[in-house]
């Protein structure tokens, strides 16, 4: 498992992120950190897919010319960059509402942190 | 790109994250989260996802830094600090064991940088090869957005519009008239 | 209540940077086909443009009828992607078929390179729309007490 950290790094990276923010989320009582470990976790799925994509020698995929097609190994995998700009522009409207939300509870009960909004519900 | 460049972006990268959720002040927690972003859409320049990278530097770093920095000026912007022993060990412990099993199974990955796996063959491709002739777009992944696969681009499209319309109703007041 | 910068440097600057922020926009807009760009990174820095005199010069410095009304502007940019969509559908083939767009004289492939850049100027409204619709929303519905 040691060569994961020499020649893979960027799984590691993923999981550390990853894990960063469901543990934030999780223990965190305050609503706008929550938002911050959702945030982590939506940014380190879009690296974990773009490491997916990476070519060896590969360069963007944005076509030269077709007089000089080049096979396609020299362009580095277009469709998972297709689909993480779906989810970067799709998280952040989540993160809209979401604050919308947490703008909308303030206004409510004067507090960010949920163990006092959960007392003064009841 | 070497190994090199991506070893130090990503240990920028983790390191910006953990001053993010580590720190009191949340305003310094969101710029940091700004320069997080940043990072990551280096790295991912760097990796070859240009257009990805532009988006993230545009939407992720700019405008939901907007957004949360608007919402922390009109709500409170300390955290208080709180001893939650028992939470903390269990999540730790939990997390703990599903990083492990992530890294086992990270095991049987491709080896990045492959060019013969597997999703880098089937349709993709087939974009490479045909998309100048069919749509005469040099950049695969418009002409993979906006034509191969239009009809998720206008879902997503349809979920923008979706958001907007919640705001806008999440924080109507009571006297407040229609646009 | 988020009071205006009153400093004049930024001030300036803010006049310098919002028409050039909004030739840039256009440039990733219509260069989405050739270089990294496209309809959501257009979008957004038009709505950059757009915030950017409302935080300096607050909300009396921008237009207020229009931040109002943004998110019909969104509604139309949906209108305009999903209307070019139809028009091949109601021509008998099939829905979002780019080729199949009544333009004269050109062949499948230029039809589908205007059918992209149409979708694309309707993707940019509708995300410029939305994203200033919703700056809007959260500041100034943010704040005062709740009903």
């Amino acid at each position: 498992m040691a060569d994961i950290l020499l020649y893979r790094p960027h799984f590691v990276a993923f999981i550390i992120l990853f894990l960063l923010g469901i543990y934030i989320m999780v223990v965190n009582l305050n609503l706008v950190k929550k938002l911050i470990g959702m945030y982590l976790m939506q940014t380190s799925i879009i690296l974990f897919f773009i490491t997916l994509a990476v070519k060896r020698d590969g360069t963007i995929p944005i076509l030269v010319s077709s007089a000089t097609a080049l096979p396609p190994e020299a362009y580095a995998n277009p469709l998972p960059h297709v689909l993480m700009l779906t989810a970067i522009v799709v998280g952040v409207s989540t993160l809209g509402v979401s604050l919308a939300m947490v703008i909308a509870l303030y206004r409510q009960y004067n507090t960010l942190e949920e163990d006092e909004i959960l007392g003064k519900m009841k | 790109m070497t190994l090199f460049d991506d070893y130090l972006l990503l240990l920028l990268a983790v390191v910006m994250a953990l001053g993010a959720v580590f720190v009191r002040d949340l305003f310094s927690g969101v710029l940091t989260l700004a320069a997080y972003s940043f990072f990551l859409a280096l790295l991912w320049a760097g990796l070859g996802a240009v257009d990805v990278a532009f988006t993230e530097a545009v939407v992720g770093a700019g405008l939901s830094t907007v957004f949360f920095l608007v919402a922390l000026f009109l709500t409170s912007h300390e955290e208080k600090v709180r001893k939650q022993l028992q939470v903390k060990i269990m999540a730790l412990g939990s997390l703990g064991c599903l990083g492990f099993l992530l890294l086992f199974g990270s095991v049987d990955l491709p080896v990045v940088g492959d060019p013969e796996s597997l999703p880098s063959k089937h349709v993709s491709s087939h974009y490479l090869r045909k998309s100048l002739e069919e749509t005469d777009t040099p950049n695969v992944v418009t002409a993979v957005l906006a034509d191969y696969r239009g009809f998720d681009t206008l879902g997503e499209a349809t979920v923008i519009f979706t958001a907007g319309l919640a705001c806008w109703m999440l924080l109507r007041r009571r006297d407040d008239s229609a646009p | 209540m988020i009071r205006p910068h009153d400093s004049v440097i930024v001030h300036t600057l803010a006049r310098v940077f919002t028409p050039i922020i909004q030739l840039f926009a256009l440039y990733v807009l219509f260069h989405g086909h050739y270089s990294p760009g496209g309809g959501f990174q257009a979008g957004t820095l038009f709505a950059a443009s757009v915030i950017l005199p409302i935080i300096v010069f607050g909300i009396q410095g921008s237009l207020i009828v229009l931040e109002r009304r943004a998110i019909i502007l969104g509604g139309i940019g949906i209108l305009l992607y999903a209307g070019i969509g139809l028009v091949p559908l109601i021509l008998g083939e099939e829905f979002l078929n780019y080729g199949e767009l009544p333009i004269p004289g050109m062949e499948a492939s230029a039809r589908r390179h205007w059918g992209i850049l149409g979708i694309e100027i309707g993707v940019a409204i509708a995300v410029a729309a939305t994203a200033v619709s919703i700056y809007y929303s959260l500041r100034e519905r943010g704040e005062g007490e709740g009903k």
